[in-house]
């Protein structure tokens, strides 16, 4: 009994800890955050937010775009399967337009950054970590997070909401070209029902999702990397559980984002 | 007035006391050789002159300031005045040895480019890495990379100048070399040099005078002379090379006896 209850205890506080750790890190970065802005920031900073957003938002196009047509067509598919049956096919529509702005396509962005650009965080700042370069940032008076975190939480927050909004498009599309061959329903008149079923507060509460996704990816990926220990297999350690870390935290709170616009909203 | 001056710090890891009430004071202009084998608490020692780590108690004064327990942005200022040379190098794979020797002035002076690239020009002659500016880490040698490393600690112009095991990994002409560039670095810019190493030609070579380490504490601090004569029976099995218990296997030799007699095949 006193060592399952040491063990929870442990566990509790480990929790506790990465928690506070994750609390810490982002207070520092938003205090640091300035310094990445343009114009008023720093333009070595600024610099490196515009190299991130490439790596985050850019060359993540292609990928997010295509995982969103796919969903877009499964999800059409199998919407259609199910109301087919009750003569029902135009809610297909309202499902694919409405399922992605609010739900799949900030999901969707997040699990394709989560795995491409947090697993790249806690690589980056584990192997800096192993070689030094972390402690040689500080004894050359920077302060890590401003030098390598701040940028990297900049660019995704202008990034992720950007790829959630391509994520919606293509999904929506996909979903279309569904309907065009099921149902011979023009893009136009296609595009005209989404329009009438979306809602400006769907769009927004999407957009407000996709920003607590991008800081959950980029903490835990950034902490991870801050918490390495030890040689090459610990970056590779790091890498693994940032990803799953991110994935389960912004499950976590797409449900509880999801159940706070449920309970305030008319959904 | 003594620039570094170390007072009763004690270092707590895990409950065990890695270092334990070290008094030390470093004069202005002098080269301390920080001495000792592995887990001798050479490394930690170090940690805490550069703030990378805080004390249990005690106190770590760099040009009056305790750095243990000053603010970041009086660490910050304090860090300035001290260039440091990593074991590893630590230099920042994603950047040229020029732009990792730029970044310090870029950042902390209001220096124009051009005699930014002066003064990297000037800091590459000194190491000999002048025509090798354009190259990235990865490209260099072991022994270039140390050089390398020299030239960013030198970037600032630092009144304290760090090298943490500047001939480990070197073959003994490279090793040599480095001692013969220290010297000449001293020579040239006065500066206070600390060294931390385990190589007994080299501490001998470089050192004004030795602080010798054993598990945490102090065994003697004094000029090359004293250490050299020393009686201190655990100084002397250090400096005559003399394996833990004499006339019996170490711990090492007693294990590979097991191991020829196949006593460990189950590992």
């Amino acid at each position: 009994m006193a060592t399952l209850t040491e063990s929870v205890g442990r566990k509790t506080l480990t929790y506790l800890d990465y928690l506070g750790g994750l609390s810490t890190q982002l207070w520092a970065a938003l205090r640091a955050m300035g310094a990445s802005l343009p114009i008023v920031g720093n333009r070595y900073r600024w610099k490196a937010s515009v190299d991130q957003m490439l790596q985050i938002g850019v060359s993540a196009l292609p990928m997010v775009g295509l995982m969103a047509m796919c969903t877009g067509f499964i999800l059409a598919m199998q919407g259609a399967s199910e109301l087919r049956r009750l003569g029902a096919m135009h809610y297909v529509i309202d499902l694919v337009a409405v399922g992605f702005t609010r739900e799949m396509g900030p999901l969707l962005t997040a699990i394709a950054v989560s795995g491409r650009s947090g697993s790249a965080f806690a690589a980056e700042i584990g192997t800096m970590n192993v070689t030094e370069e972390i402690d040689a940032l500080r004894v050359m008076a920077f302060e890590p997070v401003e030098f390598v975190l701040a940028p990297k939480y900049l660019a995704a927050l202008v990034m992720v909401p950007c790829l959630t909004v391509a994520s919606n498009v293509c999904g929506i599309l996909a979903g279309g070209l569904f309907m065009f061959f099921a149902t011979h329903l023009g893009l136009g008149l296609y595009l005209h029902y989404v329009l009438t079923s979306i809602q400006l507060r769907d769009v927004i509460s999407g957009l407000i999702k996709s920003l607590a996704f991008a800081t959950i990816i980029v903490h835990v990926g950034c902490l991870e990397g801050f918490r390495v220990r030890g040689g090459p297999d610990a970056v590779g350690r790091s890498t693994t559980t940032a990803v799953v870390k991110s994935t389960f935290l912004v499950i976590v709170a797409d449900v509880l984002f999801t159940a706070i616009f449920y309970f305030t909203g008319k959904h | 007035m003594a620039i570094i001056s170390i007072r009763e710090l004690i270092v707590v890891y895990d409950g065990r006391r890695v270092l334990d009430r070290l008094n030390l004071e470093i004069e202005p202009g002098e080269t301390m050789v920080l001495l000792g084998g592995s887990g001798s608490g050479k490394s930690t020692l170090l940690r805490q002159i550069l703030g990378l780590e805080r004390a249990h108690s005690g106190g770590v004064f760099v040009k009056g300031t305790d750095i243990t327990r000053c603010s970041q942005a009086e660490l910050r200022l304090v860090r300035r005045s001290i260039g440091v040379a990593f074991q590893s190098g630590a230099l920042f794979n994603s950047l040229s040895l020029k732009d990792n020797i730029a970044l310090a002035l870029r950042e902390h002076t209001a220096l124009a480019p051009s005699i930014i690239d002066l003064m990297v020009w000037m800091d590459l002659a000194a190491v000999g890495l002048a025509e090798f500016g354009h190259l990235h880490p990865q490209e260099l040698s072991g022994g270039m990379k140390k050089r390398a490393a020299v030239a960013r600690a030198l970037a600032l112009d630092p009144e304290i100048l760090v090298f943490d095991e500047p001939s480990a990994g070197l073959d003994p002409i490279v090793a040599a070399e480095m001692d013969e560039l220290i010297l000449l670095l001293k020579k040239a810019f006065q500066m206070t040099v600390i060294v931390v190493t385990h190589e007994l030609s080299s501490a001998f070579r470089i050192a004004d005078r030795i602080a010798m380490l054993h598990n945490g504490t102090f065994l003697a601090v004094g000029t090359r002379d004293e250490i050299k004569n020393s009686q201190h029976p655990r100084i002397r099995q250090f400096l005559d090379r003399v394996p833990d218990k004499m006339g019996e296997p170490s711990e090492v030799a007693a294990s590979f006896e097991k191991y020829l007699r196949g006593e460990e095949a189950n590992l």
